[in-house]
């Protein structure tokens, strides 16, 4: 009998739940929360800067892991071994490593440039938002290229050459039957890898992009106190990422074409 | 422009005597390495121990499992290293104070080992539990029907069996594992990414030391890379190849 059979009716079950109910009674009463409508307003604000930076870089990697999938799964090699180079490069190395090499080491190359230095593009370059987006775009197109790859290379050729039979050209084929089937195929590995998105987005907080994490570290340091902001913090993402499940959920659910 | 070369190439920065930093890179890497290789390790024994409790074991036991799964898989990483190492290290130390010892000056290293253990024990109790699924039971019942014992049946069929599926994730769990040690730079452990921020705080060539810190990074992936391969190829002998 699986978990799900069971119901929470069941004797422990209750029990438990209550136990939890305990904790957060005493949680609620012995901790300290008077700070929470002092910062609530930019806590709102953080959390829409997380949800903004993760919708932003989840679809602009989405557009870059198309081509990269593509390329690797049935581009010719001048194309496919870049492409699998930089999904290596990309995965073989912790996020925090490159957001910093953009950050700190791009970002300080680019004041050694007087061209640069003196271009329209300088106040942007010297911000930490365009890193922090560039990071988490290319960290999430490389993940996802894999998946695209592989989901690609799964499509039956039999479907392709039928749209072919039918006389659409190339770029139909790919529009309408390689890209949707795809896609599909790739769906549910692509809700994991956005869950996975949405957790590496307070790394960009170490280099000053003001998000939810970054709000709930001025709370620590404003406050003195360590478990009651970092429960907090872990309780929200935890509600984002149920959003998100869910919100994939009804999206598998509504996807066009079916398996 | 010649600057902006310039600070690419002071490669003099990273000899491995005092007044280059490589050595204390390869430091830094040590330390990552062994966190990675300590957590990992304890996050399989926290594995084993929790895919058996949520397959064999009590519906308490295994709703408290559920519960740590869950709440692992669903918190950032970064989130959760913060929240274990100052309250497990605040929690040890009020611990100490309950006997009456002295508080204790736990190490970076320790902690660090600690954290990343609890967090890959969710990700591993759930590779493991799904692999000893995979295991079709009718093999487990014609072990027992040949009358061998549960821990005969555990060590021919039961283990065997389960590799295969074990190992891809287990092996994606390695690699998150060396990475995720980089988080630790955030609350103070001086493991590789730390080190290397400091050595481009100090010597202000940011970009040369995160990319050579970014280059052994990618070495260790190469070489585990090499390894799981090995390793694979050993759990999948005698099976159909699947491409």
């Amino acid at each position: 009998m699986g978990p799900e059979l069971r119901s929470w009716k069941e004797p422990h079950r209750l029990v438990l739940l209550a136990i939890g109910v305990g904790i957060i009674i005493f949680a609620a009463v012995y901790m300290r929360w008077d700070w929470l409508p002092r910062y609530s307003g930019r806590l709102v604000e953080g959390v829409g800067t997380t949800l903004w930076l993760l919708f932003l870089t989840s679809a602009l990697g989405f557009l870059f892991a198309v081509p990269l999938g593509l390329a690797q799964a049935a581009g010719p090699v001048w194309l496919s071994a870049p492409a699998r180079m930089f999904c290596t490069v990309i995965r073989g190395t912790p996020l925090l490593l490159q957001l910093w090499l953009l950050y700190y080491g791009l970002g300080s190359l680019f004041a050694f440039w007087p061209e640069i230095r003196q271009s329209w593009a300088w106040p942007y370059l010297r911000s930490a938002w365009p890193y922090g987006v560039l990071a988490l775009t290319m960290s999430f197109a490389a993940y996802e290229g894999e998946v695209m790859r592989g989901a690609f290379a799964g499509v039956p050729k039999g479907e392709l050459e039928a749209g072919r039979a039918y006389g659409m050209s190339p770029f139909t084929v790919f529009r309408r039957i390689w890209l949707p089937r795809a896609i599909h195929r790739a769906l549910p590995t692509l809700a994991g890898e956005t869950v996975l998105q949405l957790k590496a987005t307070p790394l960009v907080a170490t280099i000053t992009v003001v998000d939810v994490y970054a709000i709930i570290s001025r709370v620590r340091q404003d406050t003195y106190l360590t478990y009651e902001p970092l429960l907090l913090l872990a309780l929200i993402y935890m509600m984002l990422t149920g959003v998100l499940v869910l919100a994939f959920r009804w999206l598998e659910a509504r996807v066009p074409v079916k398996g | 422009m010649i600057e902006w070369v310039a600070g690419l190439a002071a490669w003099e920065l990273l000899a491995l005597e005092p007044p280059g930093w490589g050595g204390v890179l390869l430091k830094g890497l040590a330390v990552s390495l062994q966190v990675a290789v300590g957590g990992y390790v304890l996050g399989f024994l926290i594995g084993i121990g929790g895919a058996a409790g949520k397959l064999y074991g009590g519906p308490i036991l295994r709703d408290i499992l559920d519960v740590y799964t869950t709440l692992v898989r669903a918190v950032p990483e970064l989130v959760l290293i913060l929240l274990l190492y100052y309250a497990g290290t605040d929690a040890l130390n009020q611990f100490m104070a309950l006997i009456g010892a002295e508080p204790m000056d736990i190490s970076g290293l320790a902690a660090g080992i600690f954290v990343i253990g609890v967090v890959q024990g969710a990700y591993q109790t759930e590779v493991l539990r799904g692999a000893f699924k995979a295991v079709p039971h009718g093999q487990i019942e014609a072990a027992r029907a040949y009358g061998m014992t549960s821990f005969q049946v555990l060590r021919r069929i039961t283990l065997p069996g389960m590799l295969p599926h074990a190992v891809p994730g287990l092996a994606n769990l390695w690699l998150i594992a060396t990475k995720d040690t980089a988080l630790l730079a955030v609350v103070g452990v001086a493991e590789l990414t730390l080190v290397t921020r400091q050595a481009g705080g100090t010597t202000k060539s940011y970009f040369l030391f995160f990319f050579a810190a970014g280059l052994l990074y990618l070495m260790v992936t190469l070489i585990s890379n090499v390894g799981i391969r090995r390793i694979e190829r050993y759990a999948r002998r005698g099976m159909p190849a699947v491409r």
